[in-house]
């Protein structure tokens, strides 16, 4: 559905903001985009939809390039800024038809009401925008967007600043677009929610893309998994059968970590823990844990960097 | 080409006109109304007639002039400043329609205001003096002419200025010296002839000369040159619109 070739962003101050970026998105998939401030997912996003202009490389949604065929590409996109930026003094009635508008789309006062009526916006339509709430505007953003009917949906940080119940009926309203065909590209903050929601993950830093993968790819690709063991009692060296073992002695020298692959091989973890016990190590508590997202997020961008 | 979207713009900008009605239309017309009893009235009575015309009669051009020329500038110059300095922007530059439509829906609304109320200074203008107008459909064209002229003249100063004080520096520091010294309140051959030689230079002459000419067939240059310097002026600004298009300059980096 989108397909973004070697694309580059310089601003006229010298700042490179993409570098280089390839990028392929499948239709109906939801991407999403993860990166520290400043990292050039807001750019990226823009230079797509015909915000900002590119400086190198070339982009094509649905088939059609963004600059030669802009106005196919434009209309098949909805856009949900990271900014709240509202017309304060409008209505959010007047402010959809304006959106409709603007992509060329009959009125539609059915679709306006059901939309309005989905965001729970609708006893809000004859109040000016300023008077209404953050998550309000960020519900009237959504709204905007989808009122054109897009077939790709880009959400900018939708959920920043939006309190809990809220984001989960964005990402319920994210699944039912799904359901209906529409590709997602999001960039959000909340490492969990990308782990819980997307499809494939793509990771931004320095305006490069460092990678982009399958969720599950990357997490069983990327993911560690270790045992951990609390020991009664410090100890001054790791006894040299456990060491053997794979075992490593702690920091604290209160416990001591058996790390192995998400998808490794059968690890005998009954045998481990006997080797333990016969080497006469008084055990306080175990547990194991894989590692998260968000760990292989920081190691990714600390790497890069 | 997306009439839709030119239109959704058109009317998104006379629905701001409708919401302030007061400053949008009441204001420039009671500003003309004390123009006209100041110098029409007050000062205007101990004048002698222009060329044949009553100085009251004379000077209604050029009041209609300076109210459509300012108000043209301010109302394309805020139309298009304010959605780039809320960000609402976003969504005219990501929408499926060119910048040549899109610059015609912001002019078109930003002109249409002017012309309103350069009509409705001619009519309190009327209760003041008996008016008559030898050519009305060139003081239309005339009107509509200057009215989108000036509309493109403050779109243009709407993507240049990146503060609010800037979007004020070129109407009050150029355009409306331009205004006062283009003969709106005289004849060009009332001054000294070395000032008259300064005045041509000043595009504004010639586009009160010409609106002054659509009503009393008095002019202080031949129309065809009014025409022309319209046009002209007309066409840099569309020159400089098709650059901002090509270069994305201050709205697309």
């Amino acid at each position: 559905m989108i397909e973004v070739k070697n694309l580059g962003k310089q601003y006229t101050n010298g700042f490179v903001a993409l570098d280089n970026i390839n990028l392929s998105v499948k239709k109906g998939e939801i991407l999403a985009l993860l990166g520290p401030n400043g990292a050039g997912k807001t750019t990226l996003i823009s230079t797509i939809c015909g915000i900002v202009n590119p400086t190198s490389g070339s982009v094509t949604v649905g088939g059609f390039d963004i600059i030669k065929d802009y106005r196919k590409t434009r209309s098949l996109i909805g856009l949900v800024p990271q900014e709240l930026t509202t017309d304060a003094f409008e209505t959010p009635w007047n402010n959809l038809r304006l959106s409709r508008g603007l992509f060329g789309l009959p009125k539609n006062p059915q679709m306006v009401e059901k939309i309005l009526k989905d965001l729970s916006l609708w006893d809000k339509k004859d109040d000016r925008i300023m008077t209404l709430s953050g998550g309000m505007k960020r519900r009237l953003l959504i709204a905007k967007a989808l009122v054109h009917e897009p077939q790709v949906l880009f959400l900018d940080e939708p959920t920043a600043g939006v309190d809990v119940a809220l984001r989960q009926d964005m990402w319920r309203m994210v699944d039912d677009l799904r359901k209906q065909g529409v590709t997602i590209i999001l960039t959000t903050h909340y490492i969990e929610e990308a782990e819980a929601i997307a499809d494939r993950i793509g990771v931004i830093s320095g305006g490069k893309l460092l990678l982009v993968e399958d969720k599950q790819l990357l997490m069983s690709r990327m993911g560690q998994k270790q045992l951990k063991v609390e020991l009664m009692e410090s100890l001054d060296a790791l006894p040299t059968v456990l060491a053997e073992q794979g075992f490593v002695l702690a920091e604290d020298s209160l416990s001591i970590v058996y790390h192995y692959g998400k998808d490794a091989p059968e690890v005998d973890i009954a045998g481990l823990l006997q080797s333990v016990a016969s080497a006469g190590l008084g055990v306080k508590d175990i547990h194991t844990q894989k590692s998260s997202l968000e760990e292989i997020f920081v190691d990714l961008v600390e790497r890069a960097a | 080409m997306n009439v839709r979207g030119m239109w959704a713009i058109y009317c998104f900008e006379m629905s701001r006109t409708k919401r302030t009605i007061t400053q949008s239309i009441v204001s420039p017309v009671l500003s003309t109304v004390l123009y006209f009893v100041v110098f029409g009235g007050a000062i205007g009575s101990r004048i002698e007639s222009v060329d044949g015309i009553s100085y009251g009669a004379f000077i209604v051009p050029g009041l209609i002039m300076l109210s459509i020329m300012t108000q043209s500038l301010s109302n394309a110059s805020f139309g298009i400043y304010f959605p780039r300095f809320s960000g609402t922007i976003y969504e005219v530059l990501s929408a499926p329609m060119s910048f040549w439509e899109a610059t015609a829906g912001y002019v078109g609304a930003a002109a249409t205001k002017a012309l309103l109320i350069g009509l409705i200074t001619l009519a309190t203008a009327g209760l003041f003096v008996p008016i008559e107008i030898a050519h009305p459909f060139w003081m239309l064209a005339f009107l509509i002419l200057t009215t989108i002229t000036f509309s493109l003249f403050g779109f243009l100063i709407g993507i240049w200025a990146d503060g609010f004080e800037k979007l004020q520096l070129i109407p009050l520091l150029v355009v409306t010296p331009m205004v006062f010294l283009g003969g709106a309140f005289y004849s060009i051959d009332m001054l000294p002839s070395a000032w008259q030689t300064v005045t041509m230079f000043n595009p504004v002459v010639y586009l009160i000369s010409g609106f002054r000419w659509s009503f009393y067939e008095i002019s202080d240059v031949s129309v065809g040159v009014s025409l022309m310097m319209v046009t002209l002026f007309m066409g840099i600004c569309l020159a400089l619109i098709g650059w901002i298009f090509k270069t994305g300059y201050r709205l697309k980096q």
